[in-house]
């Protein structure tokens, strides 16, 4: 739902955070390839200070700074995992859009796959049980049927 | 007025209090007076509940500036459309249009319900004035409407510039509609399991409801993306916020409620199972209510500082929602499993659909609640964002996706895989092609976009395979084949549209995400830049006033073959009762798709940052749950799934038009 969404955006974070013109054109790298990765980069790292922001989407100061900071890394040769690495440990891990897989998030990665098995093979033994147990008629259900079979 | 419609809401509370208990003793006790209460009572309430809101909406329109929330959330010089829909643009107006949709969802059935057994009726009837009953509390209690303001201000605050849109007219209305919409669907289960007693005519009465409110829901939620698109100027449309999070999980359970109520229909297995999904998905919608109103989503902390509304919605929730799961564990074994099928059959690709849906749901919900209940466990703040989201409920989507077609091409209890299969032969060359040709003619890169799109082409394809089957395309003369998807069943062209719309919304978002085109430059008037094989010339800035704002209005126009093809207006926009600037885009639509123009800061020298996007096929994303509406009202629309139709056609013969 938008309607609380755009109150969040605009009322609650006012000025930090409007969104359109995130990205402004002095600081796009002149190498495409290089502006690309920045913004692949900036696409998976949380404005600090917006309600669940990328820095790129966002308008505020500190993600404007986070920004360029990506860009000066990927200047001086760092890999995107060397870029990331730099700013989380600056910032802390609460600035991955994408939190990495740890003890302290299996069960955010893992729950996807669990639930589909634990469905899978709940769904399994219910068959299974279906099988045995409406296969078979009952002795009452046998004899009636033998009593109708009887009667015609 | 405000005091009548204060007092109209009290008298509501009281009826929802008659609602909630008389009818329900009566049917335990077999007394038909008793019952015949509940009828009555949910009209009157809903009555009573829309005057409230009429007092409210009466006030706004006459700027009455003595009612707190009117000065809080309007101004005199606001256009007139904007002054009726700031009624809802707030919290306590918003609570109020839930309680209204309510009411009007438990007059419908009162009114629908004439063939319902008096029995079941009631109790249904009962089990939505619990909930009226308790959201009436909460908004008299906590977030009361009426409340005055001595001495009443000149001026209003005015209404959020980013609200004061026609969005604001149709998304909330339309998002409640389908969100409350489910309230149905869970009575009924919860009378099932009071009256221990659920048949094939339990799910042909639940359906229809289940499918209003999803009809509504996905309407409700692709006007939210699409306003979020045109309104927040930076040309996105789904940003995996947990507010969004809170209106697409219900939507996701609703539409697995609406498969399985199928198998439960027409076959009468999965009882159980509909039953536990008709009520989480309820569960879902009032979730989704605390997480929006409680304010926990800006932060633990932001609920702890202030948790009057967030502990009572939290209370409602955990008494609905744990009374009924309560309630479904301990009756549950006492409804019987029905008909029993082979997994490849319509049952079990229905069986995969809900296993699939279901999963999607549970991811989404973790991922909406891991970090608040991390931070609120340990004090770690993660973040869990659109990246996330994107990995996992794509995963989960690509082989939901690849089984649609299959469903309506088995048969019940036992389907033949290899035939279906075969009869689908031609979609899948036709996606094959599909993909073919984007490698080929777009972009050789972009494997994974074209093995997409390939994807929404196998969807699109499949869904009409089984009207064109039946029909006899190709093998039967124009008139025949014409007559005979005519005479073919409103639920199956329903549902041949409704999955045909998946895949055209897979189509716009993959071209969108994939092969949209954007430039940021600095522009003068008078410069042009050539983006997506178009150019984009800036003409000229000049300032226009609104009538409750003011603005510097930068025109630019769009060039294809050295032809001008039309005109986009951008805008930054002051709105001067608040201070508060916003960012028009200006959008021009050329076939399905659009180039989207917002304008930045000004340089002082007369030149302005400018985004330009060229986003093709980008309206498909809408376009798509448009036809998933239109094939939900033409199944809605079959006399099959209307208890008691024949009979009203009988009393009433206007076959011909209706049909």
């Amino acid at each position: 739902m938008t309607v609380a969404k755009l109150i969040f955006a605009v009322l609650v974070l006012a000025s930090l955070c409007l969104p359109a013109h995130a990205v402004r054109p002095d600081e796009i790298l002149a190498d495409p390839q290089l502006e690309a990765r920045a913004r692949e980069i900036s696409s998976e790292l949380r404005c600090y200070v917006c309600q669940n922001q990328s820095i790129d989407d966002s308008d505020a100061d500190l993600a404007r700074d986070l920004r360029i900071l990506v860009r000066e890394r990927i200047l001086a040769g760092d890999t995107d995992e060397a870029v990331t690495d730099y700013i989380v440990q600056r910032y802390g891990e609460f600035v991955l859009l994408k939190p990495r897989f740890g003890y302290h998030t299996a069960l955010l990665w893992g729950a996807p796959l669990l639930i589909l098995v634990a469905g899978s093979i709940g769904l399994f033994m219910m068959r299974r049980r279906e099988a045995a147990t409406t296969a078979l008629l009952s002795e009452e259900e046998e004899r009636k049927l033998q009593a109708i079979l009887r009667d015609s | 007025m405000i005091e009548a419609g204060h007092f109209a809401l009290v008298l509501a509370l009281a009826l929802a209090l008659v609602q909630s208990t008389v009818p329900i003793v009566g049917s335990r006790i077999n007394d038909a007076r008793m019952m015949a209460v509940a009828a009555p009572v949910a009209l009157v309430s809903f009555a009573l509940i829309a005057l409230a809101f009429l007092a409210l909406t009466w006030a706004y329109v006459t700027s009455d500036f003595s009612v707190v929330n009117v000065w809080e959330n309007s101004h005199s010089q606001k256009p007139m459309l904007f002054k009726i829909t700031g009624t809802w643009g707030n919290h306590e107006g918003s609570m109020l249009l839930w309680v209204l949709i309510l009411a009007l969802f438990s007059a419908l059935v009162a009114v629908f319900g004439r063939n319902l057994p008096d029995q079941l009726k009631a109790t249904v009837l009962a089990v939505q004035g619990w909930i009226a009953a308790a959201f009436l509390l909460f908004i008299l209690v906590t977030s009361n409407p009426f409340a005055r303001l001595v001495p009443a201000p000149f001026e209003g605050q005015d209404l959020n510039p980013i609200l004061q849109d026609v969005g604001l007219a149709v998304h909330p209305p339309l998002l409640y509609l389908g969100y409350v919409g489910f309230s149905v669907s869970f009575s009924f289960a919860v009378a099932a399991l009071i009256e221990k007693r659920i048949d094939a005519a339990w799910a042909r009465w639940v359906r229809p409801w289940t499918l209003a409110a999803w009809i509504f829901l996905t309407g409700g939620i692709a006007m939210g993306s699409y306003w979020a698109y045109y309104e927040l100027g930076w040309g996105g449309f789904w940003f995996w916020d947990p507010v969004e999070n809170a209106s697409f999980m219900p939507w996701l359970s609703g539409t697995a409620l609406l498969h399985s109520a199928l198998v439960m229909e027409k076959r009468s297995a999965l009882k159980i199972w509909t039953v536990l999904l008709a009520i989480l998905t309820f569960s879902l919608s009032l979730l989704g209510t605390f997480l929006v109103r409680s304010g926990v989503l800006t932060s633990v902390h932001a609920f702890a500082t202030d948790p009057t509304r967030g502990v009572f919605i939290l209370g409602i929730l955990t008494l609905l929602v744990g009374g009924a799961l309560a309630l479904f564990a301990w009756r549950a074994h006492a409804l019987t499993a029905g008909g029993i099928f082979q997994p490849i059959s319509r049952e079990g690709s229905l069986v995969l659909n809900n296993l699939f849906l279901t999963t999607a749901t549970a991811t989404v919900l973790i991922g909406t609640l891991y970090p608040l209940l991390m931070e609120a466990l340990t004090g770690d703040k993660i973040s869990v964002g659109a990246p996330f989201f994107n990995l996992t409920f794509g995963s989960l989507m690509v082989p939901l996706l690849i089984a649609v077609p299959f469903g309506p091409l088995l048969a019940w209890k036992r389907g033949d895989l290899y035939a279906a299969a075969q009869r689908l032969a031609w979609a899948l060359g036709g996606a094959i092609l599909v993909a073919l040709l984007i490698m080929l003619f777009v972009d050789r890169t972009m494997l994974f976009a074209a093995l997409s799109i390939g994807l929404a082409a196998w969807l699109m394809l499949g869904a009409a395979t089984d009207l064109v089957l039946r029909s006899g395309v190709g093998s039967q003369p124009w008139s025949v084949v014409r007559r005979r998807l005519w005479g073919l069943p409103r639920s199956a062209k329903g549902t041949a549209l409704a999955h045909f719309g998946l895949g055209v919304t897979v189509v716009g978002i993959v071209a969108t995400v994939a092969f949209q085109t954007e430039r940021i430059v600095i522009m003068k008037p008078g410069d042009t830049i050539d983006f997506a094989g178009r150019q984009l010339r800036f003409e000229r800035v000049e300032p226009f006033a609104g009538p409750n704002y003011t603005e510097d209005q930068a025109r630019f126009t769009l060039i294809s073959g050295n032809r001008d093809v039309g005109t986009l207006v951008a805008a930054k926009r002051l709105y001067t009762a608040r201070q508060m600037p916003t960012t028009e885009a200006g959008i021009l639509t050329r076939g399905f798709s659009q180039a989207y123009v917002a304008l930045g800061d000004p340089s002082g020298d007369g030149s302005w940052v400018v985004r330009a996007w060229w986003k093709p096929m980008v309206t498909l994303i809408w376009l798509g749950p448009c036809l998933m509406m239109a094939g939900g009202l033409l199944s809605i629309s079959d006399r099959r799934l209307r208890v008691g139709a024949p009979a009203r056609r009988r009393s009433q013969p206007v076959p011909a038009a209706a049909e």
